[in-house]
């Protein structure tokens, strides 16, 4: 018996091709949705970032770093061009700075009671669970909360206060990233630390923390690059100033408030300003992710 | 046998008095931090509700209806902002759970080969991680203009439809929602994806055996298994577009009146607080801490479901 033999009927519903029917036509249908999709997500970002960049690239140059914002010029006056937001950056270092002074130590030391003293059990499942919620809390209500404690008691806005604000906002993806790296140390090591006659916070101190350290770092950095840009915890708790501030209880400028107070005007220098500002938050936050990248891949 | 320790003092295993208390004393202190944490969320709800007292207890449940928000005459009722918060949340999931789930698709099968796929996870994180303020920047100068013609003929062609009864100018509720919907889709592509990548391998091949197509086995097999991860995401993207101030502050245009139009101005709590805050007295900032207790609450509710989903699936998963 011959192939030519076998019934052609036969074979044709044998064929390993999918023959062209309303089943292929949906799939295909549907791949070109979903990269309809991912097109779609897409535009805005690079749309986002090629506004920031052209926008923001006319007004960059050193004296944005080192002189203090202006008042309001017309297009056409020969000082449209002039001042800067070097307060704001000043303000923003110390702000984060204060958010990550009291975040980082808290976070470590949360974290390493959940990795290493209370792994799998109820209580850290507990905590787990509340710093989860403590990361879905609006950041609004985090200003409000330091508005209320900081801002009301010492009767004056302050860096401190949005610092504090800060600190709680960083509080939760610290202690995550933390504690997810001081679980990734193999237990070899701990098991190696306790034979050699190290007590419990010898091995974390001198062995578990320094091996789990590149990857606290990165979770850091990120939780930096967020505060820097976050705005809405700060508005109403360092407030905003023209002038430099080096004393964390006064009202301090920030970069982000900056560029809110300065978008929402029909100034155009401001505008240029806070175009400026946001290009300098952007770069900030894009080099954040890159570094935190590259220290992931080193390991 | 004889005990391998022995008494020479030199040798001993004991640890001293004081090495002991250090090391318990070390525990205590990571322990006392750890409570920090519960300590701080407790404390917010706490100190929120103190100062929002004198507004719980004159305006009560009426603050929920209540359509005025006058500091003049002291009169605070917070209809509007809770509807703004509602409505914008509601429409940007509309518009970011479909496509962003299809972004989770796209990053998850094997369409793309993997030296395309990588960059394309960055730039969906990157997308999450532009500062709100940035969002609100560019969506007045370049999204809103950008809107303004083909919501025009929306309005001029549907304006019967009492959602598209207002001509729509550069600040409503539509474009806060359309910029909300872009803020949150990093969220629910990247939960979906992660739960879409988590499926079983056997599940797929067993249908891919049984002579599926690849959406037959997505729409069946795949999306099902992990539809309470994919569900998870979607309620934190929730959280997070109902807390969302800045972008939204920026472009929602603070009306202080309902209207059932997306083209109309509004508000919503974060916008209010944002707005009113650094210059409230009184009895206002009572009643600004009482909106906020109610933020409060109503992203705690969504994340804590959330929470509870996304646990179910991690115990299914073990």
């Amino acid at each position: 018996m011959t192939s030519q033999e076998f019934p052609a009927s036969l074979a044709k519903g044998r064929s390993l091709e999918r023959a062209v029917t309303s089943k292929t036509i949906f799939s295909n249908v549907m791949t070109g949705l979903v990269f309809a999709c991912a097109l779609l997500a897409l535009i805005p970002l690079f749309a986002l970032l090629f506004y920031v960049i052209s926008k923001g690239a006319v007004r960059l140059s050193p004296q944005l770093f080192t002189q203090l914002p202006p008042p309001p010029f017309p297009r056409d006056s020969p000082q449209f061009s002039s001042g800067g937001f070097g307060n704001a950056i000043v303000g923003t270092f110390m702000t984060v700075g204060l958010g990550s002074l009291i975040s980082i130590p808290f976070g470590i030391f949360a974290a390493i009671y959940l990795s290493e003293f209370a792994r799998d059990t109820k209580f850290a499942n507990g905590i787990n669970f509340f710093t989860n919620v403590l990361s879905g809390v609006p950041s609004i209500v985090m200003g409000v909360f330091a508005y209320s404690l900081i801002v009301l008691a010492t009767r004056s806005y302050s860096a401190m206060a949005a610092g504090f604000a800060l600190a709680v906002l960083m509080l939760p993806t610290i202690v995550r990233t933390s504690a997810e790296a001081l679980e990734a140390v193999p237990s070899n090591l701990r098991q190696a630390s306790v034979g050699l006659g190290a007590s419990s916070y010898q091995t974390v101190l001198k062995v578990i923390l320094p091996a789990a350290i590149p990857a606290i770092v990165t979770g850091i950095i990120l939780a930096i690059a967020r505060a820097a840009g976050e705005t809405a915890p700060i508005i109403f708790t360092a407030l905003f100033s023209n002038f430099w501030n080096w004393d964390p209880w006064r009202p301090t400028a920030t970069l982000s408030v900056l560029v809110y107070n300065f978008a929402i005007t029909p100034f155009a220098n401001w505008q240029e300003l806070a175009w400026a500002a946001s290009l300098v938050l952007i770069t900030l936050v894009l080099f954040a992710n890159v570094l935190a990248r590259w220290i992931i891949r080193k390991r | 046998m004889a005990p391998a320790v022995d008494n020479n003092p030199g040798m001993s295993y004991e640890r001293t008095q004081t090495a002991r208390t250090v090391d318990s004393g070390f525990k205590w202190v990571t322990t006392i931090f750890a409570f920090g944490i519960v300590v701080t969320l407790l404390a917010i709800a706490l100190q929120v509700g103190i100062d929002a007292f004198p507004a719980i207890q004159k305006f009560g449940l009426s603050f929920f209806t209540g359509v005025r928000w006058n500091p003049v005459e002291d009169i605070y009722g917070a209809w509007t902002q809770i509807y703004g918060t509602l409505v914008t949340a509601f429409i940007a999931l509309l518009i970011a759970v479909p496509i962003g789930v299809g972004v989770a698709i796209i990053l998850s099968e094997d369409f793309l080969p993997s030296k395309v796929q990588q960059p394309l996870v960055f730039l969906v994180e990157l997308l999450a991680a532009i500062p709100s303020v940035v969002f609100g920047l560019w969506g007045i100068f370049v999204l809103a203009p950008f809107l303004q013609g083909p919501m025009t003929w929306l309005h001029q062609t549907f304006g019967w439809i009492p959602l598209f009864s207002t001509p729509p100018t550069g600040r409503g509720i539509y474009i806060a929602a359309i910029i909300l919907s872009i803020m949150i889709l990093p969220i629910i592509s990247s939960i979906s994806r992660d739960s879409l990548v988590g499926v079983n391998p056997s599940l797929r091949q067993a249908a891919y055996g049984l002579g599926a197509t690849r959406w037959e086995t997505l729409f069946q097999v795949i999306i099902p298994t992990a539809i309470s991860g994919i569900i998870g995401g979607v309620m934190l993207a929730l959280g997070r577009a109902m807390g969302e101030t800045m972008a939204v502050t920026m472009l929602i245009g603070n009306a202080n009146r309902p209207s059932p139009s997306l083209f109309a101005q509004g508000s919503t709590i974060s916008a209010l607080l944002a707005n009113q805050f650094a210059e409230a007295s009184g009895l206002q900032v009572a009643a600004l801490m009482y909106a906020a207790l109610i933020l409060f609450g109503l992203t705690l509710l969504v994340n804590v479901l959330a929470e509870v989903v996304v646990r179910k699936v991690e115990i299914k998963k073990l």
